[in-house]
């Protein structure tokens, strides 16, 4: 078991034959990943990397019966690209690209909930289920199997999670990166409830970062309905307020997000937090004994 | 990116708001002339800076003659102002708004956000305005009226009703204020508006609702798509390093301790910080090489990460997921030369092509110390500062 994707999740890759598109395709290929075929426009009916390209995602689903759409389109047409992909079927759509104006996200976020199509990202590396399928920019090689769920609003955060828990043996289930833009398509409760109701899944490490009250909300969540396990680390004790770092949801406004405030209410649902991002690894292997 | 308070105006008349009619002046002629384009016998004259806090701070005054306003352009005009919201260098002073003078009943506030756990255009009305919002906020969350705006319908006319009859306007100013807020909700989305402040919202002596103050904030990521607000950008407002990195597409936050620091990634950035600080060090800044960092782009942080002359000691910090850790030691060993780095550089990769990485910075003979891991980056950079 896995959450969302595994060996047969048939994938395709909005932005195929782009620079991006291409490159992270061909890792996506050679890790194992079903991919399937892939969309650009004005250039359907020819060939891309040994797989089929479509002018639109309809006529992709309808020729590949896809599943799933990794976006690596420019930002300003990922809410056409999001869009176009609910609306053609898929189920799971994971937009990697950074930047897309947030009132575009505001429409695309309200859009996918309605129609009740899974979104990851926007501005993330992606998801994987170690040995199964890798949707994004994540290098495969330091994933292993294993039963540790790891969730981040940051990507390289997410690969220090999974370097440590690969480098103790105990491997991950699936990692989400959930990106870190203000209006993220799946927040920290939706991947903690996937991670909570897979057999697979016997840990959790959550990566969070200052800004906005995804942490608090998901610390709420955390104390009524999480019985596994859970390592957080909270990225920016020693950000200034009021500066944007790197990420467009990594602000303290108004004295509010810090990284002091979301490292407490996670104490208070009871999760293990630790002030050292190296030692993730270390403080899941205390708290679970393994 | 933020506007003005002449900017926002401009946007808020260009939608029907009522606004005072105003000149933004570069000199202290150019104020003095407007007085004469405005007419009147009163003006007020106000320092544009990007920071609030500016009638405290002496940067708003009330005049009644072209030889006042001289006199306070003249003091304004090249010099930095300093307001409770600003540094302690304050913000340069380039353009002064001379405005005709409003009679004040009474001051509200109006102001709208982006909320990101409702995901919605939050607007926001009190009776309270002319202070700080946040402190009433804080001390009397009920004095705070809220309207969420769906996304998928947009603002409606009946919100703005509900907030109005709230404040206690009458029916002239009930119509007034569905004005102004539809004007505001439009804007907001066509503008690509991260946040936007009105206060105060004042009511005329003659019973008139009318915006005397406009703080407006442009989502960074959707400036591409305004050219007119593009336009409105002013370099004089940011920081110089801040700005030099965008510029490459770095993102750069300028702090105040002497360990500079070069990550890829925001969160491993954020990070770098941290484990710096846990380990008795204290960072210089916040860099984010990004995901394509090239050569040029990895020297270009050095030198904006050397530019700061507390700089004792770098910490270069990368996972490399998409980028290539040979190409970042690469960088280095191209910074290192052509900037002529004196400072100790403590260097971590991991990842992609990592091995490749560490013997590229091996094979150079320079004076880089490698580090074996997150945790002994960070304790060696702070031992060569002498710290912890």
């Amino acid at each position: 078991m896995s959450v969302l994707i595994n060996k047969d999740t048939k994938v395709i890759c909005q932005g195929f034959t782009g620079a991006q598109g291409t490159l992270h395709s061909e890792q996506a290929i050679e890790y194992g990943t079903k991919m399937v075929g892939g969309v650009t426009p004005g250039k359907g009916g020819t060939t891309h990397l040994g797989l089929p390209v479509f002018n639109t995602v309809a006529e992709a689903v309808e020729a590949t019966d896809a599943d799933a759409t990794v976006i690596y389109v420019p930002a300003a047409f990922c809410k056409d690209s999001i869009i176009e992909a609910a609306d053609a079927g898929i189920e799971l759509i994971v937009c990697i690209t950074e930047g897309i104006p947030t009132i575009d996200m505001l429409y695309v976020k309200e859009y996918v909930v309605r129609k009740g199509v899974r979104l990851i990202g926007p501005n993330c590396p992606g998801i994987i289920t170690p040995g199964e399928c890798k949707i994004g920019i994540m290098p495969g090689h330091i994933h292993q199997v294993g039963k540790v769920g790891i969730v981040s609003r940051s990507g390289t955060l997410t690969y220090e999670a999974v370097h440590q828990t690969t480098a103790l043996g105990f491997g991950q289930s699936t990692c989400i990166g959930i990106g870190g833009d203000p209006i993220p398509g799946t927040t920290f409760i939706d991947a903690l409830e996937l991670f909570q109701n897979d057999p697979q899944t016997e840990a959790i490490i959550m990566v969070g970062e200052i800004g906005g009250t995804a942490e608090d909300e998901a610390a709420a969540y955390i104390k009524e309905h999480v019985t596994k396990p859970i390592v957080s680390y909270i990225a920016g004790v020693t950000a200034p307020e009021g500066k944007r770092m790197g990420h467009a949801g990594a602000i303290i406004a108004g004295g509010k997000g810090t990284a002091a405030e979301k490292f407490a209410a996670l104490e208070a649902a009871g999760v293990k937090t630790v002030a050292n991002p190296s030692e993730m690894g270390i403080a899941l292997k205390e708290l679970t004994g393994w | 990116m933020n506007l003005h308070e002449y900017q926002a105006k401009q946007l808020f008349a260009q939608y029907g708001l009522p606004v005072s009619e105003g000149v933004a002046a570069k000199t202290p002629k150019e104020a003095a002339a407007a007085a004469d384009a405005i007419g009147g016998d009163k003006w007020v004259v106000k320092a544009q800076v990007h920071a609030g806090g500016r009638g405290k701070a002496g940067g708003v005054k009330l005049v009644s003659s072209k030889d006042e306003i001289m006199e306070f352009a003249k003091a304004q005009l090249g010099t930095n102002l300093v307001t409770y919201q600003t540094d302690e260098k304050g913000q340069p002073v380039n353009i002064i708004l001379v405005e005709t003078c409003t009679d004040i009943a009474q001051e509200l506030y109006l102001g709208a956000v982006v909320d990101r756990a409702s995901r919605r255009i939050t607007f926001m009305a009190s009776t309270e305005g002319g202070v700080d919002i946040e402190t009433v906020a804080e001390n009397t969350p009920e004095k705070i009226l809220k309207a969420e705006i769906d996304p998928l319908v947009g603002a409606q006319p009946y919100q703005a009703r509900q907030l109005a009859y709230k404040l206690n306007l009458n029916p002239t100013q009930v119509k007034q204020f569905t004005k102004i807020f539809l004007g505001l909700a439009a804007m907001f989305e066509d503008k690509d508006f991260a946040l936007l402040e009105i206060n105060p919202l004042v009511i005329t002596s003659e019973g008139n609702l009318h915006c005397l103050d406009g703080k407006i904030g442009i989502d960074g990521s959707a400036v591409l798509r305004h050219p007119d607000l593009q336009d409105m950008y002013d370099p004089t407002q940011e920081d110089e390093r801040e700005r030099l990195a965008a510029e490459w597409d770095l993102n750069y936050v300028a702090l105040d301790g002497n360990i500079g620091c070069m990550v890829n990634g925001a969160g491993l950035a954020m990070a770098t910080m941290d484990i710096i600080q846990l380990k008795g060090g204290k960072p210089a800044n916040f860099l984010d090489v990004g995901g394509g960092a090239t050569k040029e782009r990895v020297i270009e942080a050095f030198k904006i990460i050397l530019s700061d002359e507390s700089v004792e000691a770098v910490l270069v910090n990368i996972f490399g997921g998409i980028v290539r850790c040979d190409l970042i030691a690469e960088g280095i060993i191209g910074a290192v030369e052509e900037v002529g780095v004196k400072v100790p550089v403590v260097v971590r990769l991991e990842g992609n092509n990592a091995e490749l990485g560490k013997e590229v910075l091996r094979k150079s003979g320079l004076n880089i110390i490698a580090a074996d891991g997150f945790n002994d980056a960070a304790e060696k950079v702070v031992a060569s500062v002498g710290g912890a």
